[in-house]
């Protein structure tokens, strides 16, 4: 909880739904979630009340958003050790090692 | 996508790559050499991305020229001496307390609600507050619920008092609010720090436009992450791109949970039932609308319009000058050491915390404390 | 708890018998030399609330318990155990009778025996329900040592760690969380004594059992006592699913939490994978894992290595509590 991890919805009786968390199970309560939720969704949980539901969509997205991340941050130290390749031959200075 | 396919990908995020970590945490070496200061210093603001950078250790991955400061962000640490105190007098006076376990070994001026706790005063752990009205209609004897933690707690709080809790519970409030202390932070004259990592449960509740203004403000770029310990590496990594590049603006990495305008209803209600005022953190003395008070038409229900808490019994005991030589504010704001306060490893030690850094296991001070300095574990191999 | 018991309890008793391990060691019991063996002797009260809890109760608690300490300090063959017990008034007949059982029950998964004991009633309210005390006596050609780790060694562990403590945890503060969390009190010795004949005469050289304070509380106190450090990998300590998963919901770390039907060993490298795979041969150690290794430096540090980093493993504070934040 504390992390943020997310539970699934297993079963849902008016405003309280029973949720999985990987092997436990708790009674999780609807009142402060924004959008309606139903059995198979994920939902964040925060001292027993569901704060946001997670949707599907997100989760592979936020996996894509990691790899986008690196590949970012490849690119820019190709382009930092162009850089320095360059500024290393236009003077005496050490380039990017 | 197929349900097996889901669970599979969620189980990814929960897993943990601890491979996808090192590379990110290579990135973060990468650009902290391209920004070229010594040190870079960025802060987070979330109890959760303490816990999670303490937990997994990331500490140890981050390049020694990255200084990534535990912020007021552990409601725990910030929440002051004289709101424990009121919960302690009440407990003291033989009136049922129900509280989160992890303020109970926090001390107030003198003791800790585990403290009188032990000497026979009605303590009740409770997971949520939920637990804290149930606890209410079984008895007739008054209970009162000590409610702790941030706006994202807060909104719990605010979502039992709206459906018509029993007439002996009422609620002790020291909830607090962060937006204000980001710009305390960012307003001391000195402050070295040039990005916030923003909390991502917090966000959840609020969205992320509300650090626009404060970007605005005072040019310090905001990142909002998650917890699992991919989203603080891949939050950092585009907090220092940003900072490199010396863009001025607001970035949501987590974009599962959090939505510009964030959750609606939970603002609703939560505005609903309280409101902000201005109020001491500890170890940071004024913010504010910093603390979260019940509004008027909640009087009933409010701990401290029901009953007469006299803490100054507990003042006796006191050594107030302590509180003053506390300089976490400071601290926090990367402008002090823990090495240059007077308090620290003397006074100030983990089991007699005077300010919040020494109270959360990711403050500043408590890990100087641990480590003897700067942490520095990165060559320790088993044999 | 440890330096209220040296400051208070162990002073003026720290005079070690000749060659033996007594209290100033402050080890799981206590070995005397009789003869060209040692006896082992080990004494524990038993005060736990829920009085029966899932997997367990009292009863199989205090035997098992005392039983362990036996084969912590490498007596395996229990020779007897004493068994005092102070009632509060009023207390369930029924109920002693269920603890009576578990009693017996246990002793015989141990191959023990109840010799003596005593019986005292307190009245209502002067104590709560029932606390248990047992005295082990056991016998042993080598005495085993919770110090003895040196630069090299490796960090065993029988099995999944923090199930009591949880189970325990959930039921005390009703926190309402449905899943099997089930305590593991077990009586180990014949676990132990498979692990020491496979280790030789000089395979395992330490071995403590991490009850209050878990996994962290146990090796801080061996590192800091053999004069090690300890580098544990987190991945690689066993924990079922569930208690993972109740850990992350309340905030606990599984390694904070005790255990009461687990063991660590200290074993010598050479002797590690022996040792592994004959705990994996009994019902009680098929989770058995090698979890960490001691270094020279750090000394009495535990640092562990999450996968992600590296990190002090902290001793735990007090009793456990769960956390939102």
């Amino acid at each position: 909880m504390c992390l943020g991890v997310p539970g699934r919805v297993i079963a849902i009786e008016g405003l309280l739904a029973t949720v999985d968390f990987w092997g436990v199970r708790r009674q999780i309560r609807l009142d402060i979630v924004d959008e309606p939720v139903v059995p198979g969704d994920y939902i964040l949980n925060h001292v027993g009340f569901a704060i946001r539901r997670i949707p599907q969509e997100e989760i592979t997205e936020t996996l894509a958003l990691y790899e986008q991340l690196l590949k970012e941050a490849g690119d820019d130290i190709m382009a930092a050790d162009v850089r320095g390749e360059i500024q290393a031959a236009g003077s005496a200075a050490p380039g990017e090692g | 996508m197929l349900p097996g396919q889901l669970d599979e990908a969620v189980k990814q995020l929960k897993f943990r790559d601890p491979g996808k970590a090192r590379e990110l945490a290579g990135a973060l070496s990468r650009l902290t050499q391209q920004i070229g200061r010594s040190p870079v210093s960025v802060m987070h603001v979330c109890g959760s991305h303490e816990q999670a950078i303490a937990k997994f250790g990331l500490r140890s991955t981050f390049p020694r020229d990255l200084n990534v400061i535990m912020g007021p962000g552990c409601p725990v640490c910030i929440t002051d001496t004289p709101e424990i105190d009121e919960a302690v007098v009440l407990a003291g006076q033989g009136i049922h307390v129900a509280t989160y376990g992890d303020m109970v070994r926090v001390r107030g001026t003198v003791k800790s609600l585990g403290d009188v706790q032990a000497e026979g005063a009605k303590i009740h752990v409770v997971y949520s507050v939920v637990q804290a009205v149930e606890l209410a209609r079984q008895m007739t004897e008054e209970l009162v619920f000590f409610a702790s933690g941030f706006e994202t707690t807060a909104v719990a709080t605010a979502a039992v008092i709206l459906k018509d809790p029993p007439n002996n519970f009422s609620v002790l409030s020291a909830h607090k609010y962060i937006p204000p202390v980001m710009e305390i932070v960012a307003e001391m004259p000195e402050t070295k720090v040039e990005g916030f990592l923003a909390a991502g449960h917090a966000a959840t509740i609020t969205g992320w436009e509300i650090f626009e203004p404060f970007v605005e403000r005072h040019g310090i770029p905001v990142v909002v992450a998650g917890f699992e310990p991919l989203d603080i590496l891949s939050g950092l990594v585009k907090l220092l791109e940003v900072i490199r590049d010396g863009q001025k603006r607001v970035v949501n990495m987590f974009p599962r949970c959090v939505t510009r305008a964030g959750n609606l209803m939970a603002q609703e209600q939560l505005w609903k039932v309280f409101r902000p005022v201005g109020g001491r953190w500890r170890g940071i003395a004024h913010v504010p609308n910093g603390n979260l008070r019940l509004r008027d038409e909640w009087s009933h229900l409010d701990t401290r319009k029901r009953f007469r808490i006299d803490v100054s019994t507990l003042w006796d005991y006191a050594p107030p000058a302590l509180v003053q030589d506390c300089i976490c504010g400071d601290i926090m704001a990367g402008i002090s050491s823990p090495t240059q306060c007077k308090l620290f490893g003397g006074d100030c030690v983990p089991e007699t915390p005077v300010g919040a850094c020494m109270v959360s296991s990711e403050g500043t001070c408590k890990i100087w404390y641990q480590y003897g300095g700067h942490p520095d574990l990165r060559g320790v191999a088993a044999c | 708890m440890r330096s209220l018991i040296q400051q208070v309890f162990a002073v003026g008793f720290s005079a070690a018998p000749i060659d033996g391990i007594g209290l100033s060691a402050m080890d799981d019991g206590a070995a005397l030399p009789l003869g060209d063996q040692w006896l082992v002797i080990t004494t524990d009260s038993h005060v736990i609330q829920p009085i029966f809890f899932p997997g367990g109760d009292i009863g199989r608690l205090a035997v098992a318990g005392t039983v362990n300490d036996l084969a912590m300090m490498g007596a395996t063959e229990v020779l007897a155990l004493t068994n005092a017990i102070i009632i509060e008034e009023g207390f369930s007949r029924a109920d002693l009778e269920r603890i009576q059982r578990s009693i017996q029950e246990t002793c015989r998964e141990a191959g023990a025996t109840v010799v003596t004991g005593d019986t005292k009633v307190m009245g209502k309210g002067e104590l709560d329900g029932v606390v248990l005390n047992t005295t082990g006596v056991g016998l042993t050609k080598r005495p085993v040592p919770d110090n003895g780790l040196r630069p090299g060694d490796r960090i065993l562990v029988t099995g999944t760690m923090g199930d009591h403590g949880l189970a325990i945890m959930a039921s005390r503060h009703r926190l309402e969380l449905d899943g099997d969390l089930r305590s593991d009190v077990a009586p180990l010795n014949q676990l132990i004594r498979i692990a020491l004949e496979a280790g030789g005469e000089h395979g395992v050289v330490a071995m403590k059992d991490p009850t209050r304070g878990g996994l962290a509380s146990a090796l801080h106190e061996m590192a800091e006592k053999s004069g090690v450090g300890i580098v544990l990998e987190e991945l690689k300590v066993p924990t079922s699913p569930v208690v993972r998963a109740a850990g992350e919901l309340l905030g606990i770390d599984p390694l904070h939490i005790a255990n009461e039907g687990k063991a660590i060993l200290g074993v010598r490298p050479d002797s590690a994978d022996r040792v592994l795979a004959a705990l994996r041969e009994h019902p009680l150690g098929l989770r058995a894992e090698i979890i960490g290794s001691c270094i020279p430096d750090h000394q009495g540090s535990v640092i562990l290595d999450t996968g992600f980093g590296k990190r002090l493993l902290s001793e735990p504070e007090g009793e456990p509590l769960p956390r939102i934040c």
